[in-house]
């Protein structure tokens, strides 16, 4: 059961970018562009997909657990560490330079071809080191 | 131009997705998260449901775009500029813990201040680093 839905979100999530032209790394890369064409499209795409998850986080307020059991995710403390900004910076370098990020790295893989194939290995090795990052970063305290 | 239309109905169908995955998995649809888990290995203990998510964000637009002949990507042809963006993506998402589903999507809707936070720096970022490639040095 929490396979089939997990495909249901994941397939729902997939169209979701295709319809929404995410996959499409000129309209990515056209939200980034200020000083040129500039595309406003991502965010209506984000605004968009914020009005469900707000309803969503609202009703697990008021539910105990979610349909299938376990528990709903806990708020993690909110602290602004090095590795979100230094990360973050990372990930925008590497978003505006190929038009990608990770969703529509993975639905986009079927039509990008070889191109497409080589940044999924590339980030994929980037999970990999990002621990060896991360302990560089915040040395043992 | 109706981009915005489009936009709009394929974020709210993202949201619709993510809203499921919480309230019936009881899981945070971010896309790095889910994928980087696999990789690392952290995630092993509900692997399963992770692979499944995987699989169908890979297959199901797959498909799609082969019955109605094809989808657009523009995606570089220079492996190097692409192998380096892909790890950017790939080590920037891990440490951040999140990306533009995670941190952007669920991170922003549930009003937390990571969420919020990384969604600026990373658009901040990725509009310096396009004007510098695009604009300055006519790379891209």
């Amino acid at each position: 059961m929490r396979l089939i839905f997990a495909a249901l979100a994941g397939g729902l999530f997939g169209i979701g970018l295709m319809v929404s032209g995410m996959t499409n790394t000129r309209k990515v890369q056209g939200w980034l562009d200020i000083f040129g064409d500039w595309d406003p499209t991502l965010a209506f795409v984000m605004g968009g997909a914020i009005i469900p998850m707000s309803i969503a986080w609202w009703i697990t307020t008021r539910r105990a657990k979610p349909v299938l059991g376990g528990s709903f995710p806990a708020r993690p403390p909110q602290v602004l560490d090095r590795g979100l900004v230094v990360g973050s910076m990372l990930f925008g370098a590497g978003w505006a330079l190929a038009g990608l990020c990770p969703g529509p790295a993975l639905a986009a893989l079927s039509w990008t071809g070889a191109p497409g194939l080589v940044f999924l290995i590339a980030m994929t090795a980037g999970m990999l080191f990002a621990p060896g990052f991360r302990a560089k970063m915040a040395p043992a305290h | 131009m109706i981009d915005w239309a489009y936009g709009l109905a394929g974020g709210l169908m993202i949201g619709c997705a993510g809203a499921m995955f919480l309230l019936i998995n009881g899981r945070i649809m971010g896309a790095s998260g889910i994928l980087g888990g696999l990789i690392d290995r952290t995630g092993w203990s509900n692997g399963a449901e992770r692979a499944a998510f995987v699989a169908a964000l890979i297959l199901v637009p797959g498909v799609i775009a082969g019955f109605t002949g094809g989808a657009e990507s523009y995606l570089s042809d220079n492996w190097l500029v692409v192998a380096i963006a892909g790890l950017l993506v790939g080590v920037g998402t891990r440490l951040a813990g999140g990306c533009t589903s995670g941190h952007g999507v669920c991170g922003i809707s549930r009003l937390t201040l990571r969420g919020i936070a990384a969604t600026v720096i990373y658009i901040i970022a990725g509009a310096v680093m396009l004007s510098l490639v695009r604009h300055l040095w006519g790379l891209i």
